[in-house]
């Protein structure tokens, strides 16, 4: 039986279509995927996304508990400020992306996907040090609102200056009354912040930010929209762009490396591999023929098979059929000629750079 | 909601058959098109192709997933609609009429008495889990 967040009936009521996703009933659509797209492009849109869990490192040395997990450095970052990061195993590959939230240095709070809740907090057990973490998964919701309005909609319901949070900046503050992690974070390239509250609180905080928003566009936005969204940016999604056997060298994510912070798991098999070059990598590319790459599918090389998509979809923004994918290093340069064979066919595309969609 | 013309015959795969004269117009039905989405995406087959009844002539695909295409009736594909390769929509915004998929000269025009009526489709849909 699918898991249900505390905002299930408001999406039956909005009459959301519902889909299992990572053992969650969650909404993929509301009106139309594409619709919800374009809300968040040019107003906003209002997604729940409280399936997604959170780990907890309390006490002293709880900061470099979480900083010998994860490979970005929470040294580096003052209190009130996050990271994304990998979450690595042994070999370097993804055990989860997260984002690492330090309210201070006896305080962490680590989101992690839906998908890897169990596992993640699992290992995070096994390998951390001293300050062991603490599954916080269910005493949040959380709410993302994204889009250029989103400062707007959400400051007009809080004592707090959102205009001093910055990007990957966060703050404790009321939302509509409601005591949230107010995080200027999000999976769409828009801005726009991500609110964690109490579970019990969030159908007061959804409308309150339906109605607040209502005179700027706001819109709920389901997993399809989300995920259209992010793959124009070409964020990756774990379990299709990365996963247990994919390094961050590989995904094209050596930005969240850092090399200079000491041990972390994984780091070793990094070091390795940063040494010996990588010999595949995550790239975008667009297609020159109509078709639409689909996670799965083959990516060839003169039709020798040279790869797999990982993502693909038409891009209502961009407004052309994009995918990601690992191709070998050779072939992971702009311009390079590649085809997707679609259903045994195969059909012309191109490496491009990315993101495929810019903010404006 | 989803709306079933009485002009056309139904499969259980979701698509409809409109006799217009000698041939046959085919397309996807209404539920068919909420099922899917926003359709961004049409593959259907080159004039001239032969097709069984029943088998897959082309795909359609929304924003998260393709779907196989089934010929209703066997027969030869006369014309398709090309307006779908720009606007795919058009089967979003009326399945029924702008967004059909092929015409088909039929091999045998008497398969498509054994689909479906609008009402049989009705209880079909009616009796399938939401």
């Amino acid at each position: 039986m699918a898991r249900k967040t505390p905002l299930y009936e408001a999406h039956r009521a909005l009459g959301a279509r519902l889909v299992d996703f990572a053992g969650w009933e969650m909404p993929v659509q509301y009106t139309s995927v594409i619709s919800e797209h374009e809300a968040v492009r040019t107003a906003a849109g209002l997604f729940d996304v409280s399936h997604m869990g959170e780990v907890e490192f309390r006490g002293p040395g709880a900061l470099e508990s979480a900083n010998g997990l994860i490979t970005n450095d929470l040294g580096r970052i003052a209190d009130g400020q996050a990271v994304y990061a990998g979450l690595l195993n042994h070999a370097g590959g993804f055990v989860d992306d997260v984002v690492a939230y330090r309210f201070s240095p006896e305080r962490i709070l680590i989101c992690v996907n839906a998908s890897n809740r169990a596992k993640d907090f699992a290992w995070m057990r096994e390998h951390a040090g001293a300050v062991k973490p603490v599954d916080r998964g269910d005493d949040f919701a959380q709410l993302a609102v994204q889009g250029p309005k989103a400062a707007t909609i959400v400051q007009r319901l809080t004592p707090l200056d959102l205009s001093s949070i910055g990007t990957y900046h966060f703050a404790e503050a009321p939302v509509a009354g409601v005591s949230c992690i107010v995080s200027r974070t999000g999976y769409t390239g828009e801005d726009g912040f991500e609110l964690y509250c109490p579970p019990e609180r969030s159908v007061a905080l959804w409308n309150a930010l339906l109605e607040g928003g209502a005179a700027d566009g706001i819109r709920p936005a389901g997993l399809g929209a989300r995920d259209s969204l992010r793959t124009e940016m070409k964020y990756a999604l774990y379990g299709n762009d990365i996963d247990d056997l994919r390094t961050p060298l590989e995904a094209g994510l050596g930005w969240v490396v850092k090399w200079d912070k000491g041990d972390f798991v994984g780091r070793a098999a990094l070091e390795s591999q940063k040494k010996e070059g990588v010999t595949r990598k995550l790239v975008g590319f667009e297609m020159r023929e109509p078709g639409i790459p689909r996670h799965g599918y083959p990516l060839l090389d003169a039709g020798v098979p040279a790869g797999m998509v990982t993502s693909g979809t038409m891009g209502p923004s961009v407004k052309k059929a994009i995918g990601i994918g690992y191709l070998p290093v050779a072939m992971a340069r702009e311009g390079m000629q590649l085809e997707v064979e679609i259903r045994g066919r195969p059909v012309k595309a191109e490496v491009v750079k990315t993101p495929f969609w810019r903010r404006s | 909601m989803a709306d079933y013309p009485k002009d056309v015959r139904y499969t259980k795969e979701h698509e409809w058959a409109r006799r217009t004269g000698q041939t046959v117009l085919v397309g996807v039905t209404a539920h068919a098109q909420e099922a899917l989405g926003d359709v961004v995406y049409v593959d259907l087959p080159k004039v001239g192709a032969i097709l069984a009844a029943g088998a897959v002539f082309g795909t359609v695909e929304s924003t998260k997933a393709v779907s196989e295409l089934f010929a209703p009736i066997g027969g030869k594909v006369v014309k398709v609609n090309q307006s779908l390769a720009d606007e795919p929509h058009l089967i979003n915004q009326d399945p029924y009429g702008k967004g059909w998929l092929c015409e088909i000269e039929p091999a045998q025009p008497s398969e498509l008495e054994a689909l479906m009526d609008a009402d049989a489709y009705a209880a079909l849909l009616a009796a399938s889990p939401a």
